[in-house]
């Protein structure tokens, strides 16, 4: 049989017959998405490069441990990197435990066909999308004044940025819930387990990769969030690190701005350094959201 | 706890079962009356009636079914013809279905799984299931077969030890994963998934065992293998199996009920009925209904 095959005449061919106009646009194309991308790359450089070479000389430990001062050489922002630490910890653990108990029910318990609940799930996301600075006004009429009056503290700014981050973490929390599988809870029940029981054992330790990085997205918005703490008394001059919820506070977006906006280069080179710290501080936070994924995905 | 029919449920039944006309093997004629009540005996579940809606749609209706002791019971018939809505029926997985919406009574051991005095966490730990994908748990195999009895009590390790051992030799897993037990679930091939399953569903030690299309996701070789295992439990686990392939039901099952589709006079979508239920021999080799005929011998389906 092969000899009959390669004794016939070459018919079939199969060198490139595609257009030059087509590989060209294929081409076009392609150096279009590259640029693109490019462009997204060189601002990011850009950003981060300007700010390393103003802020280069005044990333060192003074910064750190220094609290702000008159005069710039001595100025740091330990307050403010405490003050972050202290808001944002506060308020993602109160927004953790509200956002899962909150998707739980939504996607575990109530019915999803109730006109209430859709009424819910409505309202949490365009909650989700209101600008922060109305937070600030909110924050500003029932919190540091009006009913609560607990005024310019941490405890003001940690409930108001736990307003502000809980839409975003609910809604990021039921898509994790949403995306374990149905087999899963079907497998659980059919063993005569309970809805509890499917829940903590079979659902949650499923959905925590997906939670944990909803979770670590919404706090990373509220470590850089500076609009609605404006409004809650952020933007003082603090020269000590707080000790409670009500404790006086500032935090790391607020004196960025404070030294950014002086006449002074060298204060400008302590806001551009207090830059770099917050940038690590994300880095870090997202760094914990990817370990906290893959160490859930390989404990079993 | 009940554990036979009340003389008054069984007389009821009888009733129904006449009137609606399927045709149950168990003899229900009034004069054998000694004949009945050995078969009753012989009973573990038994539907009355049973209808499912799906909200406003009637996904399947009158459904009378007898669950012997140590048989296999095989339902067969076209896509959409209600098996699984049955099948789901009998360990109240349709519950968790928020449009379903179940009428008529199930019967297990005499009571209504369906009446006040069943719990669905307790009528699923003695109903077991497995399910048409293999579905084990993200975790490793011997936590697997662990989860049922550590849901439904407090077991001490070697409790669970000696547990996971008996479960996973009962499903014919143990040579095959003895070495490697707290490795993932995931691990295992398609066909040891589902055994693994099975092992899972015994390992809380259920009255019945309800299988719906264990096979369809595997090849022939591990669908072999299941074949057998269910022959060698099924005097200790009377199963009830959903399969779409009839050579199967007439390998394995001692009885097969056919259900089929028809649309009723205001509905605009099928609903199923069950036509013929009967020993798997009658069934296949003499079906008295001539649509279980045209199903059983290609023509239809």
């Amino acid at each position: 049989m092969s000899s009959v095959v390669s004794a016939q005449p070459v018919v079939a061919d199969l060198h490139d017959t595609t257009s030059r106009a087509r590989k060209g646009l294929d081409k076009l194309f392609l150096g279009g998405l590259w640029m693109f991308t490019l462009v997204a790359i060189i601002t990011l450089v850009t950003l981060v490069g300007t700010t390393l070479l103003k802020g280069y000389s005044r990333l060192n430990w003074s910064l750190v441990a220094n609290f702000p001062s008159p005069f710039p050489g001595d100025a740091g922002i330990q307050a403010a990197i405490f003050g972050s630490v202290w808001v944002v910890v506060t308020s993602g653990l109160i927004s953790l435990f509200i956002a899962m108990s909150t998707a739980i029910y939504l996607e575990e318990f109530a019915d999803q066909r109730s006109r209430l609940n859709k009424l819910i799930t409505i309202n949490i996301q365009t909650l989700a999308g209101v600008p922060s600075i109305v937070f600030g006004i909110l924050g500003l009429a029932f919190i540091a004044r009006g009913w609560l009056g607990w005024g310019f503290t941490v405890g003001t700014a940690s409930a108001v940025l736990t307003m502000m981050v809980l839409p975003v973490m609910i809604v990021s929390a039921r898509e994790a819930l949403k995306a374990v599988p149905s087999s899963l809870r079907e497998g659980a029940f059919a063993l005569g387990a309970t809805r509890w029981q499917t829940i903590v054992k079979q659902v949650l330790p499923s959905a925590i990769p997906g939670i944990a990085t909803g979770s670590i997205l919404g706090v990373s918005r509220a470590l850089g969030e500076s609009a609605p703490l404006i409004l809650l008394g952020a933007l003082a001059y603090v020269s000590s690190n707080p000790t409670g919820f009500a404790s006086d506070y500032t935090v790391l977006p607020l004196v960025i701005l404070k030294y950014t906006q002086e006449a002074q280069e060298e204060f400008q080179a302590v806001g551009a350094a207090a830059i770099i710290v917050l940038l690590m501080l994300l880095v870090a936070l997202n760094m914990i959201a990817i370990i906290i994924r893959d160490k859930s995905r390989k404990s079993w | 706890m009940v554990e036979d029919m009340s003389n008054a449920t069984i007389s009821e039944t009888t009733a129904r079962l006449r009137q609606s006309g399927s045709v149950v093997s168990v003899s229900l004629s009034s004069d054998s009356h000694s004949a009945a009540d050995n078969s009753q005996n012989d009973l573990i579940m038994q539907s009355v009636d049973l209808q499912v809606h799906y909200g406003d749609f009637l996904a399947v209706r009158d459904v009378n079914l007898a669950i012997h002791k140590g048989e296999i019971t095989a339902l067969i018939g076209p896509s959409g013809c209600g098996k699984s809505t049955i099948i789901r029926c009998f360990n109240r997985m349709n519950d968790l279905i928020p449009t379903a919406k179940v009428g008529g009574k199930v019967f297990y051991k005499g009571i209504d799984l369906y009446g006040p005095e069943a719990n669905a966490g307790e009528v699923r730990r003695r109903i077991g299931m497995v399910f048409q994908k293999p579905n084990p748990f993200p975790k490793s195999i011997y936590d697997n077969v662990a989860f049922g009895p550590r849901v439904n009590g407090k077991p001490t390790k070697a409790e669970t030890d000696e547990l996971v051992e008996r479960s996973l030799k009962r499903a014919a897993l143990w040579e095959e994963v003895k070495d490697r037990l707290k490795q993932s679930a995931f691990s295992l091939s398609g066909g040891q998934q589902q055994r693994l399953c099975i092992a899972r569903a015994l390992a809380v030690n259920p009255d019945v065992l309800l299988m719906d299309e264990p096979c369809s996701a595997l090849d022939p070789i591990a669908t072999a293998r299941i074949e057998d295992l269910m022959a060698e439990i099924k005097s200790d686990y009377p199963i009830v199996i959903v399969t779409h392939n009839m050579q199967q039901a007439a390998r394995v099952s001692d009885r097969t009920a056919f259900f089929n589709t028809e649309i009723g006079a205001n509905a605009t979508r099928p609903t199923g009925v069950l036509v013929e239920y009967d020993t798997t021999r009658n069934i296949f080799a003499n079906p008295t209904d001539t649509r279980t005929e045209q199903y059983i011998s290609g023509r239809m389906g």
